[in-house]
């Protein structure tokens, strides 16, 4: 007797397993094929009433201007306003890339996998999303809102030169207090979360704290440099015959 | 025996379909199970994997951009020739004489922005449904390796038209490898000179020219998209190691 309930109970058990995995076959091949006959259509009609553009042909003597690159590395051409080359075309995006890789061996909260579930991982959500929005927020300001010379214009705005945009004299801050302030920066950036014992700061070890800390204040010093130079005029925090920064 | 009894007895019919298709559960198995592109599912999957609203379908959505690129552009090599004589010439020739030759253009375009796009919600979704935590950290690894190729294929498809957005556009870009510290000719701390830095690897030359087509043609066309192949096989393939799609504990 027994014995027969925990067999009925196994079977019962099973029975629901495969409820909540039902078979793949036909549902999900169908929803793939929808999802594909809703694409096509949708580039169809795209491509029926949009051309790809085509410019005049090549003429390496006539420079474009502005010389735009395609959107989705609009972001980091519109970072060029705040960093020199050798930072914003090739360190910053090899940072980028690296930090992305490195999440998941950076976050060991174990809560909130397939789901969407904001509040068990607030610290990692947050910096994620706001990374996310300044890509975003680059793109469409690169795209929409610069004209000839890089020179910012509100999207419905005609491109011409009316004035707005007098030459502002852009000055270095010297080296000393620069490497003071970013010191400070890093300091209390990397004091601030332990002190205030945040959670996340607490389970993390120190090799992961180090690298995390280290790649968000990274992150934040674009919109920090941002703002130095829209509101303050300051064009490097470090200048020297070699590098600028 | 009716006509479509007679074929699904036949022995050709029976070596190319090994089951029949009443809906029994273990059809359903076998459905997926003979087919190979079927079988990139699991037999069962959790319900809510299944869900739109779970993943989006932004990575199918993703490849299937993939697939379009990969045969409106197979179509399009039958008339465009890698050499900056006709490269123009053929996008007009394209647009105004080649039967449907405009909208073909027009899909692979789209069909690119499009997967740029999807591709970056994908992996916000995959980032906001915790995916990558453990065991998946491998496979956002290769995502993000997915993701930058995805950016490298357009942006080398970019300068194929060699019309003056494409020009420049690259010039700019490609400018950034001579920025690059050490290897960079305009770099900080250069080691090279700008017959032999990052610039000249990308535009075989100083500046954009046919070399540059042709080192772009050919990574766009077969370099790039092969790597993106073998970079899905093994995406799709670690999903299934990896436990499968990622489910609440
Ligand atoms: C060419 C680009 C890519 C393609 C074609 C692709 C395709 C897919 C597909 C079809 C899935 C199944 C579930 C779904 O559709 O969401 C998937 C899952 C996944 N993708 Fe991608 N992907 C690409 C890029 C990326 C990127 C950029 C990332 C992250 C940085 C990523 C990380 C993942 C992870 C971790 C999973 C497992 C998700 C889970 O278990 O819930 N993939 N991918």
């Amino acid at each position: 007797m027994a014995e027969e309930t925990a067999a009925a109970l196994k079977a019962k058990e099973r029975a629901d397993k495969k409820k909540k995995n039902p078979h793949v076959w036909p549902e999900l091949p169908f929803k793939e094929l929808m999802c594909a006959v809703v694409v096509m259509f949708v580039l169809i009609v795209w491509a029926l009433l949009l051309d790809a553009p085509l410019g005049e042909i090549a003429t390496p003597s006539r420079t474009e201007n502005p010389a735009k690159a395609p959107w989705y590395f609009i972001g980091l051409q519109e970072i060029l306003v705040y960093f020199d080359p050798w930072y914003s075309g090739v360190v910053l995006p090899s940072i980028i890339m690296i930090g992305l890789m490195a999440i998941p061996y950076l976050d060991t909260n174990p809560k909130g996998v397939g789901e969407y579930n904001f509040s068990a991982r607030k610290f990692a959500m947050v910096n994620f999303l706001i990374g996310y929005f300044m890509w975003m927020f680059a793109i469409v300001v690169g795209q929409f809102m610069r004209g000839p010379s890089w020179l910012f214009f509100w999207p419905w705005e005609v491109w011409d030169d009316s004035g707005h945009h007098d030459e502002i004299t852009l000055f270095n801050i010297d080296n000393k207090t620069s490497i003071i302030a970013l010191a400070i920066y890093a300091i209390v950036g990397f004091a601030l979360p332990k002190l205030l014992k945040m959670k996340w700061a607490k389970n993390l070890d120190w090799t992961r704290y180090t690298i995390t800390i280290s790649l968000l204040l990274l992150m934040y010093l674009v919109p920090v440099k941002v703002v130095l130079r829209q509101i303050f005029h300051v064009r490097y925090l470090i200048a020297t015959p070699w590098i600028n920064f | 025996m009716t006509l479509k009894e007679k074929i699904m007895a036949s022995q050709i019919w029976k070596s190319i379909f090994r089951h029949d298709f009443e809906d029994t559960p273990s059809n359903r198995g076998k459905v997926i199970r003979s087919n190979v592109f079927l079988h990139l599912h699991p037999l069962r999957i959790p319900e809510h994997a299944m869900k739109i609203r779970f993943t989006w379908c932004m990575g199918g959505i993703t490849f299937f951009a993939f697939l379009v690129e990969c045969i409106t552009g197979i179509l399009l090599m039958f008339y465009y020739h890698p050499v900056i004589e006709y490269a123009y010439m053929d996008m007009k020739y394209l647009q105004f004489d080649v039967p449907f030759g405009q909208i073909l253009r027009n899909v692979h375009r789209w069909g690119a922005h499009l997967m740029v796009f999807t591709v970056m919600l994908h992996m916000l979704r995959v980032f906001l449904t915790g995916s990558y935590k453990r065991p998946r950290e491998f496979n956002w690894v290769i995502g993000v390796v997915l993701l930058t190729l995805t950016l490298l294929m357009s942006f080398t498809g970019y300068l194929l038209p060699w019309d003056q957005l494409a020009y420049w556009a690259i010039t700019v870009g490609t400018n950034m490898g001579a920025a690059t510290p050490f290897i960079g000719v305009e770099g900080p701390f250069a080691i090279v000179d700008k017959f032999n830095d990052v610039r000249f690897v990308l535009l075989g030359g100083t500046t954009v020219g046919a070399n540059a087509l042709l080192r772009f043609y050919v990574a766009h066309v077969i370099a790039i998209p092969a790597i993106v192949f073998v970079g899905c096989a093994i995406h799709f393939w670690r999903i299934r190691k990896d436990g499968g799609i990622s489910r609440p504990l």
